[in-house]
This record gives C-alpha cells, structure tokens and sequence, in this order.
C-alpha cells in the first residue's frame, strides 16, 4: 500500500463518519460542523486526484460561502436547537433494503465498465490544467455557452436577491 | 560558496544524501524533509510574532506620545517573554454552557490558517514551501476558513456579546472578501499566471506601479479581512466588550491576540509579494538568500504602514463599514479590473515600459473619475444636509396681545 493510498482511505473513513454524523446528531450547529469537515474531506479527495483547483474552488465555495451562510442561520435561531423527536420512523429497515440493492447495483455496474480497470493517462508534466480549463471555459468548442448560461443564472439569482430584500418604499 | 548562495537549499541537500546514506528509501526522505522544511518556517514565523508584540507595544507607544514597555532588558524587549509566562501560568476558563471541543478547536484553527498561509509565500528564488499553481486561490480559501475560527469562537463561548462579535464578523468578512478576491485578480491578470512564485517572478516592473490603485484597495479590504482598527467592529470595546474572544482566558487568548499580530504581518507579506516584488531586489540572481532580507524589508515597511493606519484612524461605523464596502470598494476594485484586463489584452506583445506606463495611466483616469464622482456626491449630500436645517428653527414665540 502506497503513501496515497493510506491518506486517501483515511479521508474517505473521515468524509463518511462525518457526513454520518450530519445526519444523525441532535443539535444543529454540529450537523453543520460535521457538514464541513465532509466537505474538507472531499477538498483533500480532489488534491489526491491532483485537481488543487477543484480541492481550492471547494473550500471557498462550499466552506467559505455556503457552510457559513447556514451556521448564520443557525446561529439566528435559537441558541439549543435541539431536535428531540425520533429520528427513524418505522419503514427504516426498507430504506436500509432499498440502499443495500443500489449500493450493490452500482458496485456490479463498476465492477463490469471496462475503465475501472485501465490506468488513467497521466497528464504531461508542466501541463497547466488551470490554463486549460481556463481556455475551455471560454471557448466556443466548449463550455462557453453553459458558462455563460450559468453566469446569467446567478446573476438573476443576485438580482432576485436584492430585490425581495429591498425596502418597500 | 554554495552554502553562503543558497544555505537553505544546500543544508537539505546535505540532509537528504546524509539520509539515504542511512539507507532510507526516496519518497521517506522527501517526507522527512518536507516536515522538516514546515518545522522551520512555523517556528520561524512564531519566534517573529513574539517580536511583533515588542515592536506593537513600542510602535503603539511612540504614535501615543508614550515610551512603551522599557524595564524587562534593553528597549523592554524581554517584555513580550514577560507576557507570555503571565498567559501561560493563568487558568483557562471554560464558561458555563460551552461547547468544550468547538470552544478550544477555534484558537487552534485560528492559528493553523494564518501559518498555513506560508507553505506559498515565496522566500528566495529558490526557498518556497509549495509552488502550488492556484496559490492566489488558496489564500483565499485560508481566509474563509479562518471566518469559520471567529464563528466557532463567538458561538462556543455561550455568551452574546461572543455572538454579536461573530455575527459582525460574518458581516465584515464576507463582504470585504468580494473587494479582496477582485484585486487579487490584478496581479494574476498582469502576471498570467495564479502560481506565486510565477507572480513575483512576472514582476520585472512591480506590479504597485503597473496598478497603485488596486495595490491600495487590496491593502484596505485586508485590514478589513483581518478585523484591525479602522475595522475592528468584531471586538469594539467600547461596543460589544472584546467580541469573539470575551470568554478566553491563558494562553487561548494568546492564540489570538498572536495571531491577529500574525495575520496583520501576514497580509503585509502577501501584499509584498504580489505587488512590491516580493524577493525581487538587486543581486538576488547570484545571491538567492538576500530575497529573505528584502521581502522582510517590504513586509515590515507595509506592516508598519498597517500600524500607522491602525492608531491614526478612529473605528468606523457600522453602517458605513458596509457602505464603504459594497457602494465603493467593489465598484471601484470591479473598474480597476475591467480596465486593466483590457488593457492587457490590447497591448499583447509591448514593449514592457508602454505596458507599463499604459496601466499606470490607465489607474490615474480612475482615480481622477473616481475623485470627480465622490466630489459630486459630496456636494449633493451636503446640499440635501443645508436644505433640511429650516426643519430644526425653533418656532416663533406666540404674539402676545395687550
């Protein structure tokens, strides 16, 4: 077992303890706690599958906005925001059976696709994956039209934003 | 002559065949190496920030029209050793309705962003931690993590003036990371490049010339990032106490207070290095060691610069804080890049002293503008402010009849 290999199993047990717990602790502070360490687990999975830029752009977007705009949230509620109900109902062990045959369907899925076993094609070295996928997103050949569609969204998003937030004069 | 060029380099090189002589497999010698290379700059970087407290206090001191500390050694500057033994021997506290691990992860965190900031920093040519080639991005990435230090503080602490100074952290950090992250994008427009090192090395001119203004932004939405006075709002005494870290007591609080000094010298060398060069200075291509002096030299001249604002300026208003924030810094850091990205793309293959004088040109016209339009807005504020005052003439006294 190589050095990779190690980290990369320890920070899958982590990811999956920690989005474990998003779902199973009581108090809602911690859920979103748990919530970013998971995400900081899947930022160290893309620096082992050397993307740094996807490892970066995830802790700023997911970390740095999203995760702190919900303990915001949280935080403007009540302080002990505690849930004291049950958290399985009574079809728990269907979900559990449902979950079992897609896990085991993916897996044979996987297990069968041909690329699962070849090697993937090592990118040259000094090859700058930013510089391509900086080109690609603004190139016609490529993405330049759901980039821009995507632009358009958030921007209409932002608009939307102020606008309901907006004093009515 | 090899080791005065290059010590660093050479003394792990010298370390790495001592090693294998050992008979210890290549990738364990790069890891041995690698937390090696960590160990130094973390301890570095802490032994500096106990200097930061003499130099804080004493520089403080001297803008007050006061001595400073002057009794523990020459120039007090055994004090800051004085300081800590008092922090450490003082009992840490645990409020009452804390979350004990959140409580005592957020100093920690704290401190691990801000040293983690210099894996990229650039030292020599030749001496950096880790030339990743997003590090501009990375940077900010440790920002916003250090954000959720401040959360996990003022939450933990089970008290509401904690909770107030969190929540106007959110508040100021969020919005001064759009103005940061813009003008973060300057030096990689003009350098074509994300990588730190290729930044400073793209840096034949430095980039403070090619784009003064976006030097000066960058410069404010970090003392904004990093909550100093002009905008320490997350823990005004007068206002909130002492903000997020009302409850820490020992050395938790010293965690803090030595990374806020940290953070101030941090920014001022990320500054340094994207905009007045870095290493760059003359002799440094035969020399690579005397990068360390001068990017220290930039660093504590912009450090100082830092101070200067930090006790001439009296704290801003809330409400202004975020006016200032979203009515002109991002409107006018969104200008800067507009403007110089075009400018770039138009003077494709110039001559380096055109590129520059354009881009210097092109930052006067915006601050002219700039200067033109708040000169406006002064004078419709000030005229609004003279047509109101009618409203506050106290009215006639009754006519008295006889």
């Amino acid at each position: 077992m190589t050095t990779t290999q190690m980290i990369f199993l320890a920070t899958a047990l982590l990811t999956l303890v920690a989005a474990i717990m998003v779902v199973s602790t009581r108090k809602l502070v911690h859920a979103a706690l748990w919530l970013i360490l998971a995400l900081f687990g899947v930022a160290i999975t893309f620096v082992l599958l050397e993307a740094g830029f996807f490892a970066v752009i995830q802790v700023v977007v997911y970390i740095g906005a999203i995760a702190i705009l919900m303990i915001f949230a949280i935080m403007l509620t009540r302080r002990e925001v505690r849930d004291v109900s049950p958290q399985t109902n009574r079809s728990w062990w269907l979900a559990a059976v449902i979950t079992v045959l897609f896990f085991t369907g993916i897996v044979f899925m996987l297990s069968s696709w041909e690329g699962f076993s070849v090697n993937q094609p090592v990118a040259g070295v000094g090859v700058d994956t930013i510089d391509k996928l900086g080109q690609a997103l603004v190139s016609p050949h490529a993405y330049v039209l759901p980039f821009e569609v995507a632009s358009v969204l958030l921007l209409a998003a932002m608009i939307g934003a102020i606008y309901a937030a907006r004093e009515k004069k | 002559m090899d080791f005065l060029k290059d010590p660093i380099n050479f003394i792990a090189n010298w370390l790495g065949t001592l090693l294998s002589g050992w008979g210890l497999s290549e990738p364990l010698i790069a890891v041995v190496l690698a937390l090696l290379g960590v160990l130094v700059i973390v301890l570095i970087v802490l032994a500096i920030a106990i200097l930061l407290v003499w130099i804080e206090r004493k520089v403080v001191a001297r803008f007050q029209d006061r001595l400073g500390p002057n009794r523990a050694g020459p120039f007090g500057l055994f004090q800051p050793f004085a300081d800590i033994i008092k922090l450490i021997i003082k009992e840490s506290i645990l409020p009452e309705g804390a979350e004990w691990l959140v409580y005592n992860l957020a100093p920690v965190l704290t401190m691990a962003t801000v040293l983690m900031i210099w894996a990229v920093i650039p030292f020599t040519p030749t001496v950096l931690g880790s030339d990743v080639n997003v590090g501009v991005l990375y940077i900010v990435a440790l920002g916003s993590i250090g954000t959720l230090a401040i959360i996990m503080a003022g939450w933990a602490s089970n008290n509401k003036y904690a909770l107030l100074g969190a929540f106007r952290t959110v508040a100021q950090m969020v919005s001064y990371e759009v103005p940061l992250v813009i003008t973060l994008l300057i030096p990689v427009l003009l350098s074509h490049s994300m990588g730190i090192n290729h930044i400073v090395e793209a840096q034949e001119v430095w980039f403070f010339v090619l784009s003064p203004l976006g030097a000066l932004l960058f410069l404010i939405a970090s003392v904004a990032e990093i909550g100093r006075s002009p905008f320490d709002l997350l823990e005004a005494e007068s206002e909130i106490v002492a903000g997020f870290h009302i409850e820490y007591t020992g050395m938790r609080f010293g965690l803090f207070y030595a990374s806020e000094l940290l953070h101030a010298l941090t920014i001022s060398t990320i500054a340094a290095t994207l905009f007045l060069g870095g290493w760059r200075g003359p002799g440094v291509e035969t020399w690579p060691i005397l990068g360390v002096i001068y990017l220290a030299g930039k660093s504590f001249l912009l450090y100082f610069v830092v101070m200067w604002v930090r006790y001439s300026l009296p704290r801003i208003r809330i409400d202004h804080m975020l006016n200032f924030n979203w009515k002109f810094l991002t409107p006018l850091a969104l200008t800067i890049l507009i403007v110089t990205a075009i400018l770039e793309k138009v003077m494709t293959g110039a001559s380096l002293a055109v590129r520059s004088l354009v881009h210097l040109s092109g930052n006067v016209v915006i601050v002219i503008v700039t200067i033109q339009i708040l000169r406006t807005y002064a004078r419709i504020e000030r005229q609004r402010f003279d047509d109101s005052r009618p409203l506050a003439v106290a009215a006639e006294p009754p006519v008295t009849t006889t």
